[in-house]
Formats: C-alpha cells, structure tokens, sequence
C-alpha cells in the first residue's frame, strides 16, 4: 500500500531531521529583552547585519524581565547570548545565573533613555512635579495621623496649578523596566517631597513598610497598568484625550505630531536636558553578554563592539537620532568589550 | 354538545385567525432577529475589512527618488585595488554623505531652490539606501569610479505625505520631517524625480527596524509562514489519519479509548499558548532544537492542530457508510483492505477539507510562537530547505503583532498591508477547502 509506506517514510524522515538538529549549532547572535531596548537593538543588528559578514543577530522583546531570567537559564547554543534590559540586573538575578552555570556576566551600559508624561496634542498643556503624581496616583495617603483613601480625582485636586481635569494615568505595568524607574524616580520621590513619607514613619510604620505604601497604587481605574507597549498607551490615549501617559522619550520624538509632553519639575524632556541630568526621570539602559559565548557565537563580540562604537551609539550616531541620549562614558564601555571584563 | 360544536365559527381559509396571525407574526420577527444578527456579523466584517484594506493598500506603493551618483574612488576605494575584503571597511556611514551630496548636488542642478541644509535633504532620503548601495558596489567593485543611477526609497515620512498620512499641518509639529521638505518633494514629483509605484520589495523583503519604516517587508515572515505549514502538513496528516483511522476502524470501543477521545476534543480547546509552553519545555529546553527556527514554530502548530485534523478525519470516516465497509468485507476484503481501497478514498474530500482548515487555523496563530522565540526582529532569509527548517525565521502574524507595536506611525500601514496578505492567504485555502468538498464530495 504506496499511502502507508509515504506514510512511514515521512514520519521516519521527520524523526531523523529532529534527531539531526540536537547536535546543531547556531551561528547567528540571539537577543532578547526589555521592550524600550528593542528599538536600538534592531537599529544596532539591522547595521551589523549590512556592515559585517555575519549573519544578522536575531532579537526578541518579551521585557526585562523574561530577557534576564531566558538569559539565566544556563549556558549553551539553545540559550540566548544578550539579554536587554532598561534596568540593572538584580542582585538575586545574578544567584540565579549563577546556579545554573552563568558566571561570566558582561553589563555593558550603552546610553540613557528619558521617560516622559505626554498627553494629546490638543490637550491642555501640564507641568508636574513627582510630588503631583504621588498625591494623584498613591492608593493611600496619611491624613492626620491615619492613612485614607487618596480622594483625588482632578489634577486641580492635587495641585490648584494643574488644569482642571480628570486624572486618568497610563503607566507602565509590572512587566517593565519603565516600572521601577517611574516608582523610584517619581512616586518615592513625591512620597518623599510631600512629607508623606515622613508622616507615614512618625505614624509608628518601619521604613520598609512606609516604602511599600509609598509606592502602593490606587487600584480604582485612575491610573491603569499597560502591560502591551508604548504603541497601546498611545491607542488609549487617542480613545481618552484626557489621559496622560507614560512614554519613553524615543517614542514621544517619533510621535510628535500627536503627543504633548509635559515637563517635570518646570524641565521639558530633551536629549540635552536628558544628558545633563537636569531632567529627573532618565534611567540607563543595558544589555548583558554571556562571555562564555564569546568565541562560539561567531559575531557576538563585534555586535557588542558594534554597538558601542562612536558611529552608532555616538552623541551623532543613529541611535541618538531615534532619541538615545548618548553615555558620556562610552570609550571606557568601549575597552571594557575590547577587554571582556566581566561584572 | 352539538350546541357547543354548532357555536364555534368555521375557520376561513382567506382570513387568519388570531393564532396563526399570532404564529406568523413571530416568524416575521425571528427572521427580522436573523437578519439582524446576520447583519451584525457583515457589518462588523465590512468595518474590518474597510479600515484593514484602507489602512493596508498603501503599503503595497512606495516612493522611490531617482538621482545619479558618483562613486568616488577616494571614498569608497581609498587602496584602489578594487579588493572587496579591503573595501568592505568601508562601513555604510561612509556611504551614507556619498548619498546625501549626490542628492542635493541633483537638486540643485535641476535648478530647485530649496532653502534646506545638507542634513535636512539627506534625511528625506531612506537610511535603506547606504546599505543598498554598499551591498551593489561590493558585488561589483567595477562600478568605483563611475556614476551609476540610484533609485533609493524616500524616507517614510515623505512617503506619508504622498499617501496623505502626513501633511503639511502634521509637519508643523512634527520633528522628523519639516514642511520644506514635503514641499520640495511635491516639486521633485513634479519634475519626475521622485514617483510611487507599486513596491514588490513589501513581499519580498525582510523586515527592517523603526528607523526604515518604508524598507519593511514580509519576505522573511512569508518564508517562516511557509516552512511551519510544511512541517505542520507533513507532521499532521500522516499522523492525524492514522490516529483516526485506527480509533475509527480498528481500535476496540472500551474505557480506554473513551479517555482517548475525550482527552482529543479537551486537546482542541486548550488555549494555544499552552502549546507554547509545551514547546519551549520539550523541543527547546529538552531536545535543544534551536530558538527561533520554523522547526519548532511547526512542532508546536503540530500539536495544536492534530486535535482538530483528528476530529475532522474521523467525522468523515464515521460519515462513509457501513453498507461500503460490509459489502467491501463480504467480497473477501481484509479489514486494511476495506479501509484503504474504500472508505479513506470516500472520506479523501472531508479529511483534505479539516486539514486545509487546520492549517489555516495554525496560519494565524502568534501566541504560541512567543514562546518558541519566533516573535523577533529577524532579517536574514531562512536557507532553502531543509537546513532552512533550522535557521531563524518570523511568521506572518508575528510580523503584524511586531509592527504594530513599533513607534513610527508608518507601520500602522505595513501591520495592516501584512494583514492584507494574510488574508489573501487564509482565503485561498479556505476557498481550495470549499472547493475540494464542492468537487469531491459524495452525498448518501
């Protein structure tokens, strides 16, 4: 019967080419990670791909977070070589890379990213202070001795400057990096401006706990957790003009034509004010080498140096142009790839 | 009695009485709820389809800028030995100002005058165009030295404006193109310089990152698409019709084949990421398949789809009728024999038809590819088969979700021209699905 003997060989070869591939290996570099990092990664891999002879490196999103715990999974051809990350790796990242045989870690920092408030263009224009975010967006604020439920509800509430308008916040969710950063350099810092934090500590509270109230936020749908992309604030907030959303600067400059930016303590988020540290809420951004793979992932070493080089991550590279703000220090970024000093 | 019977009107055939007026009526309105809800169902389909196709067309044109170029030796050959390796350290930063000055030297001996700075003129010009370049000298170091005619993409944002996505207000606001700039480019189209016309490369190239918008393609996405259907064809049709026609034909009815059945039709509804995490834990972390690779994407489709190819097949078997088997078994027939002379060729139409309908299904599935590492940025082409099964690949779908979640406003464009195409696809197979059962199929 010519069906079941097609039938027997196709799967007979099927199994053979599966059998056949446990030995491969790969000869083409594999990213993944943070979100915010995705953009420069393929910019970086998209010229290296042109520029080199090796093959295009491969680069998936997925978050901070998954990147760094793919990246931790251990060591050989099936685990990724880079991880992205808009944050530094942790302390108990590092254990857990550890435990499973990754060791030599390269933390390459290759610029900073500015995270800034936009709203719709016809909007009406705001300027924050952290301080106005903590009132409009904490769960719980301490009054007179007692911790109530933040009764806010228009910016005018939080602070008689801002317009009147109904508070409605996109921040990022959990799953990103842009979290952390938006919780310490905002929300802690305005718990800390308002006094709040202070009042919380004299009402008997640990410091830990006064921290984790601080940056406990309201669940009553003022403020809603965008676990998608920048793409999916930008959506909501073309559905609800008066939302204001949290976005990284890069995203905000190729959007200019629709979004406003607020400004943050009185300064508007540019690529220079970002630089000079003048605007608040910037954060370094990372990416993470296995060395180990260095010298069996062909190309993997120069697609780091790559992307450090002048010509990309440069005050004047393409990187910068999409809204990089360049790391001052990058020749020392530079040796230290040349060197693969690990962490 | 008689009375009673004497008393109640004869019914009238030409005028209703209240009950079948009353019946009637709520036939009129059932089939007023259908046609609503039918009309629900096209209504939302034509919102769809209008705002995907109007959204999605323009991705298939694109603006191309023609202008000469001269390949200066100094620059791009500074040994003059015309040695590849030795001009590959020429990096596409040393293309690009070639590229700009060439365009702004071409504008200026058209006699436009432009007002616009160096800068501002290349940027109209795709970030696409050093790498092209680059790629054609070093293929053919002959053409150092020479002028040749370049026929580059425009950046995405002049683009736009010939599609009417950017204007002349929106560049106000705007800073990556400025109203100069779209005004020189509406004089460039008038002087023929600058055209859109269709644009094949959408189908053909690899995608590109968020500074190229208007380089982006599908090209690798489509070759992904196409290696995992093979590999979910292969994988699933032997072993979907094998697994039916044994628990069909062959298999005694017991508990234990109970459990497999339902266990089968639970398999169908279980939510394809699942699938996802399966893969990952078996071909990936167990097997060591590499990541990224059509292979895996088609192992885990497999799964997804067996359930519904093996409910489709053993419909269609169960559909055949037993007096085919009992006369096939009467003449002298084995069993095997009865089953393949007679009842899979009568079930052929039915099990081609759940096949083409599963695979259409496991086209359009992202969320377990998550997983396996195929939801990336990839843009080196998959080798041809069957090494290429192994090499990185994107999907179709994948390359919708990756899209519309990039920045720049011009890949609303391309997620939905990508859209456009997996549509095409879907509806060729559905139809090739209609068309078979149409053709083949036997009523009893």
């Amino acid at each position: 019967m010519s069906c079941t003997k097609l039938t027997v060989s196709a799967l007979a070869l099927a199994t053979v080419s599966v059998a056949a591939t446990a030995a491969q290996s790969r000869d083409n570099v594999q990213i993944a990670g943070s979100s915010t990092v995705l953009p420069y990664a393929a910019i970086v891999a998209e010229a290296f791909g042109e520029n080199f002879a090796f093959p295009t490196p491969v680069v998936e999103s997925g978050g901070s977070s998954t990147g760094l715990r793919r990246f931790c999974e251990g060591v050989g051809t099936n685990t990724i070589d880079i991880a992205n990350s808009s944050r530094a790796i942790r302390a108990a990242e590092i254990a857990t890379c550890a435990e499973n045989g990754v060791t030599d870690i390269i933390e390459v920092r290759f610029g900073y990213d500015g995270i800034v408030f936009a709203s719709d263009i016809d909007g009406k224009a705001f300027g924050f202070t952290p301080s106005d975010w903590y009132l409009a967006l904490a769960a719980e604020l301490p009054l007179e001795g007692a911790m109530v439920a933040n009764p806010n509800t228009r910016w005018s509430d939080v602070n008689p400057d801002l317009p009147d308008q109904k508070i409605a916040a996109y921040i990022p969710g959990t799953r990103h990096g842009t979290r952390e950063v938006f919780e310490e350099k905002v929300i802690l810092q305005g718990c800390e401006d308002t006094g709040a934090k202070t009042a919380m500590l004299e009402t008997g509270m640990d410091k830990d706990t006064a921290e984790a109230a601080c940056l406990e936020l309201r669940a009553d749908g003022v403020s809603v957790d965008i676990d998608g992309d920048y793409t999916e604030t930008l959506t909501r907030i073309s559905a609800n003009p008066e939302g204001i959303g949290v976005f990284g600067l890069s995203f905000y400059q190729n959007n200019t034509d629709t979004l406003q930016v607020a400004t943050m303590s009185g300064i508007e988020p540019t690529v220079d004010t970002i630089a000079s540290g003048a605007y608040p809420v910037s954060r370094p951004l990372f990416f993470y080498i296995k060395a180990a793979h260095i010298g069996v992932i062909p190309g993997l070493k120069e697609y780091a140096a790559f992307f450090v080089s002048d010509d990309i991550a440069g005050p004047f590279g393409p990187l910068a142009a999409y809204g990089l703000v360049s790391d001052p220090e990058l020749a020392a970024t530079q040796a230290m790839i040349e060197n693969e000093k690990a962490m | 009695m008689t009375d009673a019977t004497a008393a109640r009107p004869t019914p009238s055939l030409l005028a209703q009485d209240n009950r079948t007026r009353h019946r009637n009526r709520a036939e009129v309105r059932f089939r007023a709820f259908g046609m609503a809800a039918m009309g629900t169902g096209v209504l939302a389909l034509a919102v769809l389809l209008a705002s995907v196709v109007s959204n999605g067309l323009g991705a298939f044109r694109q603006t191309f800028i023609t202008f000469p170029v001269v390949l200066s030796q100094e620059r791009l050959d500074p040994d003059g030995h015309r040695d590849p390796a030795a001009m590959a350290r020429v990096t596409t930063f040393g293309y690009a100002p070639l590229i700009g000055r060439a365009f702004a030297d071409h504008v200026a001996a058209l006699g436009i005058e432009t007002g616009l700075g160096p800068r501002a003129m290349a940027a109209m010009l795709s970030e696409e165009a050093p790498g092209q370049l680059r790629t054609a000298v070093l293929a053919n170091p002959q053409l150092v030295g020479e002028t040749i005619t370049l026929d580059v993409l425009a950046s995405g944002r002049i683009d736009g404006y010939f599609k009417g996505r950017v204007t002349l207000e929106s560049a106000e606001r705007d800073r990556n193109v400025s109203p100069e700039q779209l005004r020189l480019a509406e004089t460039l189209a008038q002087a023929g310089v600058l055209t859109t016309r269709f644009n094949q490369n959408f189908i053909t190239a690899p995608d590109a990152s968020g500074q190229r918008p208007e380089a982006a393609g599908l090209g690798v996405a489509i070759l992904g698409s196409f290696y995992m259907m093979l590999v979910v064809l292969v994988l699933t049709l032997p072993i979907g019709v094998a697994a039916s026609i044994y628990l069909e034909e062959f298999a005694p009815k017991n508990r234990f084949t109970d459990l497999i059945e339902v266990n089968i039709s639970n398999l169908a509804a279980v939510p394809s990421i699942v699938f996802g995490i399966l893969g990952l834990a078996i071909f990936i972390n167990f097997a060591g398949l590499p990541q990224s690779a059509p292979i895996v994407g088609g192992l885990v489709l497999t799964l997804m789809t067996l359930p519904t190819i093996i409910i489709a097949t053993r419909a269609s078997l169960r559909a055949v009728p037993p007096s085919i088997r009992s006369a096939a078994l009467g003449l002298g027939a084995s069993r095997m024999q009865s089953v393949f002379h007679h009842v899979l060729p009568l079930a052929a139409p039915g099990i081609l038809t759940g096949t083409i309908i599963g695979l259409a299904q496991a086209l359009g599935e992202t969320a377990p590819l998550l997983l396996v590492g195929m939801v990336a940025f990839v843009r080196e082409y998959p080798a041809p088969l069957p090494a290429g099964l192994f090499d990185p690949a994107s999907a179709l779908p994948v390359q919708v979700y990756n899209w519309t979640q990039r920045s720049d406003p011009a890949f609303v464009e391309r997620a939905s021209g990508a859209i456009i195409v997996l549509l095409v696809v879907l509806i060729f197979m559905n139809a090739l699905a209609v068309l078979l059962r149409r053709r083949f199929e036997r009523r009893w």
